[in-house]
């Protein structure tokens, strides 16, 4: 599946009467609103994020602040910036790992397949849906067992496991797309498998590999049951800590706003630098073939 | 598909020999390479369903060992209690609600992009920006705007309906005893609105020119084209949206907990519930709360699952 198929800019509607005309102002007006609405929550967290603590007052609620302050954004700096580093160090393993792991797969899957590689398939592919409360009592104690330590090593391990299914899922669509007549040339030239794989497929990966990292960063980035259940507020990533800040007895909400801010600085990043893979790769993994 | 390797695309018969040796130990290689993942997944999929039904079926209220079987008593306890029931219930709204505000949404900003508007691009971000948030920091500041205190002291979104004229709209949001889980719903409708526009605006891009051509040739209006040919061709979308977003919303409880808490009974959804019971040790229960979770996911996507493998068999 091309990764921009949304981006593919569609011919110029055919010029029209006056009905077309207001047709075509209502529809402004419309997606306007809708622009306007949706900003709200990101107007309230960047205003709110300033206001010092005598702009508590309700009637001030929507109103920008009277004076700019950054005590919320120095505090909120404070309670998350051992977290974010957790993060990073947690995704970007992850990430990779899973990865590298879900191409071998999607090239099986796509390409070199085996007496019930469908079945397997399908089997895979129900891991991406359950929900993990479904398995997380044993999964608990499996981890204790195997001595897995709590936090960033827990979170690797279970963010590469369960990403499994959902990279194998968009590598396995997009080497779908690769014309047959590559991998059988290379077979014909006494290829095997992993050179197959290495001299054929791996070379044009780029753009899954980015489309996969970017859907593994940002789900891990976000996660909070797997924090919740195999971290804490100490070892765990910046989910837990935010929520421990914007959840404590005394509401501070310049800086549980932007705590928030902070916290989604670097998926925000990611999705504004490559938005438009990371649309494709949403493709990918909802609508097939 | 042909990827089996007897059977070359290439019309170029290979020497005999290496093609039979090829075919004999063929699927060696493959399997090797995805044991690992098969492995794990068997371990960490269904090797762990198959224990935590095992858990759901012992007198196990404790964090210690199990205390010897207990058949279906933890399923009928909990089948048995209000709150399960109540949250059993929140779930159903909050679906409802959350896949009908999408994808009426998702779908509305699609057909009004599909033709192409100045700015598009723009338009497309920030509809779309909500889904790179976590559910945790989006909860930060819905927290704030489904403040329910109403009148003088109100804040967030009951302040913006005061202001405006509008305080008849005023209302208590997730503290509501019956209605409360819907205005969970409200923000989740936000984060994934976009997503589902990416979802039908891909819709419509893949439909063929030829068919609106076609339609236009054949005298068709604007909206006898949409509703008669465009729409239609949808529907595999939608059902995917369905599914996606149906899905999520059945594990919803990073919202919960960033809004309203683990202990606000009117927002209680199975997950909430599961948190819970595992914090207090109730390894039985918080099993069982699992399994009936896992039951209700599996009545959606195996359907979909079969379908998916009877689709690849055909490859």
């Amino acid at each position: 599946m091309s990764t921009d198929v949304i981006s593919a800019a569609p011919r110029a509607a055919r010029v029209g009467g006056r009905s077309r005309g207001v047709a075509r102002t209502a529809r402004y007006a419309l997606l306007l609103l809708f622009l306007l609405a949706v900003l709200i929550p990101a107007y309230v967290l960047l205003v709110t994020s300033f206001k010092g603590a005598g702009e508590a007052s309700p009637s001030r609620a929507w109103q920008l602040p009277q004076e700019w302050q950054f005590d919320g954004w120095r505090r909120a700096w404070e309670a998350l910036s051992p977290a974010l580093g957790r993060t990073f160090a947690m995704v970007i393993p992850a990430a990779v790992l899973s990865a590298v792991l879900g191409s071998l797969n999607g090239f099986v899957l796509a390409r070199w397949r085996f007496p019930g590689a469908d079945i397997v398939f399908t089997l895979i592919l129900f891991g991406m849906f359950i929900p993990y409360q479904g398995v997380m009592i044993p999964l608990v104690e499996l981890m204790q067992t195997l001595s897995v330590p709590s936090g960033v090593p827990s979170l690797i391990l279970l963010h590469v496991i369960y990403g499994l299914p959902i990279t194998t899922l968009i590598f396995r669509n997009y080497y779908a797309a690769v014309p047959h007549e590559l991998i059988e040339a290379a077979r014909m030239d006494g290829a095997g498998m992993l050179r197959t794989y290495s001299s054929v497929i791996l070379p044009i990966s780029a753009p899954a590999f980015v489309v996969v990292l970017m859907w593994q960063f940002t789900s891990a980035w976000n996660d909070y049951l797997f924090a919740l259940f195999f971290s804490n507020a100490r070892n765990g990533p910046v989910t837990i800590s935010l929520n421990f800040l914007a959840s404590g007895q005394m509401q501070d909400y310049s800086a549980s706003m932007a705590g928030a801010l902070i916290a989604s600085l670097p998926t925000l990043v990611v999705y504004i630098l490559l938005g438009r893979y990371f649309v494709g790769g949403l493709m990918a993994g909802s609508v097939k073939g | 598909m042909t990827t089996t390797s007897t059977t070359p695309v290439v019309p170029v018969t290979p020497p005999q020999r290496r093609l039979k040796r090829r075919t004999t130990r063929a699927w060696v290689g493959p399997v090797l390479l995805m044991l690992p993942t098969i492995v794990v997944l068997a371990v960490f999929v269904y090797g762990l369903i198959g224990a935590n039904l095992l858990t759901s079926f012992q007198d196990r209220h404790t964090r210690g060992p199990s205390e010897g079987w207990a058949g279906f008593e933890n399923y009928r306890l909990l089948f048995a209690d209000d709150t399960f029931i109540y949250s059993l219930r929140n779930l159903l709204f909050y679906t409802v609600t959350f896949l009908l505000g999408t994808l009426v949404l998702g779908f509305l900003w699609a057909w009004l992009l599909e033709r192409g508007a100045k700015g598009e691009s723009l338009f497309r971000a920030v509809y779309l920006f909500p889904m790179a948030v976590s559910f945790i920091a989006s909860g930060v500041v819905w927290r704030w705007l489904l403040n329910n205190a109403e009148g003088e002291r109100s804040s967030g979104l009951n302040r913006l309906f005061g202001d405006l004229g509008l305080d008849f709209l005023q209302n208590p949001w997730w503290t509501h005893e019956r209605w409360g889980i819907i205005a969970i719903a409200v923000p989740a409708v936000w984060q994934l609105s976009g997503y589902v526009m990416a979802l039908f605006l891909a819709g419509f891009r893949g439909i063929p020119e030829e068919l609106r051509e076609a339609a236009r040739i054949d005298g068709a209006s604007e909206w006898q084209l949409y509703r008669h040919v465009l729409f239609p061709q949808l529907s595999p979308v939608a059902l995917s949206a369905i599914i996606i977003i149906g899905h999520m919303s059945l594990k919803v409880f990073d919202l919960i907990m960033a809004i309203a808490g683990q202990t606000n009974y009117t927002t209680q959804v199975p997950a909430t519930q599961m948190w819970i019971e595992f914090t207090r040790g109730d390894y039985a229960k918080a099993s069982a709360i699992g399994m009936v979770l896992l039951l209700i996911v599996a009545v959606l996507i195996v359907p979909y699952l079969v379908a998916t493998y009877r689709q690849e068999r055909r490859r």
